[in-house]
């Protein structure tokens, strides 16, 4: 079988879930191999790889990588795809694996598809566009197919690889050192998913009343260990941080199950969730355009059944 | 500091947007509007002109009817624009138009390249770091704020997934912005004056022999990928809308059971 490299995303030396989604994928594909580029490679993050079918894990652990924006992941990966000839190249479909697809498709002359929720035999990439409009079908169709998945489009599976690892010493050129990241500021507050990540995601609109309500919706995602988004109107009016943001203007979220509160529903917000596999929404207005695409809603004040639904799932635990 | 903004032209998302059926591409015939994040990208590149002096040209490949985008952006107080414009360049994918938009680049000239992050229509959000990659030079991307100072250093934040990066490099550079959520911010409005104005602005059309463009590189035939086919997708299958009847809340928990989400 043929060999397919998967970029490995980590944070502070942990393996991210899309990762073993993406070995998961890869292993009906060909035969998967994990491309661990920066720092922070342990046994964890190689026990991880290879319950989820790495057969062999490149390692190129160097701080240098990780120290610069990008294009030092594209130069590791288009040295890999020389040496190796895979038979496709796969990453997340997050903005920085993105953009690292984009410039290995460069240095490759291959060509790139991103946001693919599905890939089919002969490595078609299966993807959903127009705010979950259209349904389109694309390959490859020079060079080595590289291909960037969404979170959360497949359900992980494990099987074990043989985890062979291999060192990877790579020559970081002039150019791929030029954007130095200086420093890391994290903001994002207690320990809930990440919003681009997470299986559930609930978000709060301007239906929620005013910024200390949303309390409401942060309750919410942490009973159903959820991440909490927002719609444009409630980060515009600075009600919710602005990365939190759902939508055309803001992050796609895919996940398994999106909670709505107090959403109308506009295309801007549904640009961004529409491929979410199951919607559920509370809305107080009947005429919501939310509606036409729910699995199920709830035509009512949030502020009663939030709290109510919140009990309920206790209750249920 | 000579700027160049990129700016492309996207089918109004409030529209109904559509593949054609002939050769699969964007139907671009629908009513069309500068892309949001563009318009942020103008922005930016203006404010950065205030504070440091120079000329901002706006930069575009498109159809002739991109000519309203370009407008637009003139309109808020570009300086000049070049239009890429060519029968040639239609079906491009994202490597034939980075190629085709660092020939430009290339020809014209910059300290300073800025892009909106990613476009409503194709949204692969790829374009900037490709266009770093073809100039070979620093890729700063997804800023929400930008520095530069006199010593010619570029300084970004750039959104993550946990906060932002602060991301250094010196200039020329490519960058690329979000949206902003401070209106302050916000992408000026033109006024009447300056959309009288915008109309004797100069605008150079260049076609792709002007820029140095092979065209064994750009237009479908020379796309690294193809669309195989494609379908609309049928509306989600009509769910259950329930009116709150004091039960809402458990009738959602009932659901989410229902579905092993509870």
């Amino acid at each position: 079988m043929s060999e397919i490299l998967v970029l490995v995303e980590h944070v502070e030396g942990q393996v991210k879930k899309v990762t073993l989604e993406l070995l998961t994928l890869a292993r009906k594909l060909g035969t998967p191999s994990a491309v661990w580029a920066g720092a922070g490679y342990s046994p964890e993050a190689k026990a991880r790889l290879t319950e989820h079918g790495a057969e062999k894990i490149y390692v190129a652990d160097s701080a240098e990588i990780a120290d610069h924006l990008v294009a030092p992941k594209a130069e590791l990966l288009a040295q890999l795809v020389a040496e190796k000839s895979p038979a496709a190249v796969l990453v997340a479909a997050t903005a920085e694996a993105k953009e690292v697809a984009g410039r290995l498709a460069i240095k490759t002359d291959s060509g790139v598809l991103t946001d693919a929720v599905g890939i089919q035999d002969g490595l078609v990439a299966e993807q959903s566009i127009f705010g979950g409009g259209v349904n389109v079908r694309s390959r490859v169709t020079k060079g080595t197919p590289i291909i960037a998945v969404r979170p959360n489009s497949t359900p992980v599976e494990a099987a074990a690889g043989a985890g062979t690892e291999e060192q990877v010493s790579v020559t970081l050129s002039d150019a791929a050192r030029s954007a130095r990241i200086v420093e890391r500021v994290k903001e994002e507050k207690g320990a809930r998913p990440e919003l681009t990540e997470a299986a559930i995601v609930v978000s709060g609109g301007r239906g929620v009343g005013s910024p200390e309500k949303f309390a409401v919706i942060e309750e919410l995602a942490d009973t159903l260990g959820a991440a909490v988004g927002a719609s444009r109107a409630v980060t515009d009016a600075g009600w919710y941080p602005h990365e939190f943001q759902v939508g055309q203007t803001g992050k796609t979220v895919s996940p398994q199950l999106y909670l709505a509160a107090g959403i109308s529903g506009a295309i801007q917000h549904r640009a961004g969730m529409q491929t979410a596999k199951t919607i559920v929404a509370i809305d107080k207005r009947d005429d919501a355009p939310i509606f036409d695409f729910v699995d199920f809603g709830v035509v009512g004040d949030l502020h009663t059944v939030v709290p109510q639904l919140i009990d309920e799932i206790k209750k249920r635990k | 500091m000579n700027i160049v903004v990129c700016v492309k032209q996207v089918p109004d998302t409030e529209t109904e947007r559509k593949l054609r059926s002939d050769d699969k591409t964007i139907n671009r015939d629908a009513d069309g509007v500068i892309n949001e994040l563009c318009e942020y990208a103008v922005e930016d590149a203006l404010r950065l002109k205030e504070a440091h002096g120079g000329e901002v040209t706006v930069l575009t490949m498109g159809p002739d009817k991109a000519s309203d985008t370009i407008r637009k952006a003139l309109a808020m107080g570009a300086d000049k624009a070049v239009h890429l414009v060519d029968d040639a360049l239609h079906g491009s994918d994202a490597l034939g138009t980075s190629y085709a938009l660092a020939q430009v680049l290339k020809k014209i000239g910059f300290d300073l390249v800025v892009l909106g992050s990613e476009s409503t229509d194709a949204r692969t959000g790829v374009l900037a770091a490709m266009l770093a990659e073809r100039l070979g030079v620093p890729q700063l991307t997804f800023a929400k704020k930008i520095q530069v100072t006199d010593k010619g250093t570029i300084g970004i934040e750039r959104v993550t997934d946990y906060g932002y990066d602060r991301v250094e490099a010196t200039l020329p550079a490519v960058v690329s912005v979000v949206e902003k959520a401070d209106a302050s911010e916000k992408p000026r409005y033109p006024k009447f004056k300056d959309i009288m104005a915008a109309k004797k602005k100069p605008v150079e059309k260049l076609g792709i022999a002007d820029a140095d463009i092979d065209p064994a590189q750009i237009g479908l035939a020379a796309s690294w990928s193809e669309v195989v086919d494609f379908d609309v997708a049928p509306p989600r299958a009509a769910g259950t809308i329930v009116r709150d009847e004091g039960d809402g809340g458990v009738k959602i928990a009932e659901f989410l059971a229902s579905k092993k989400f509870v």
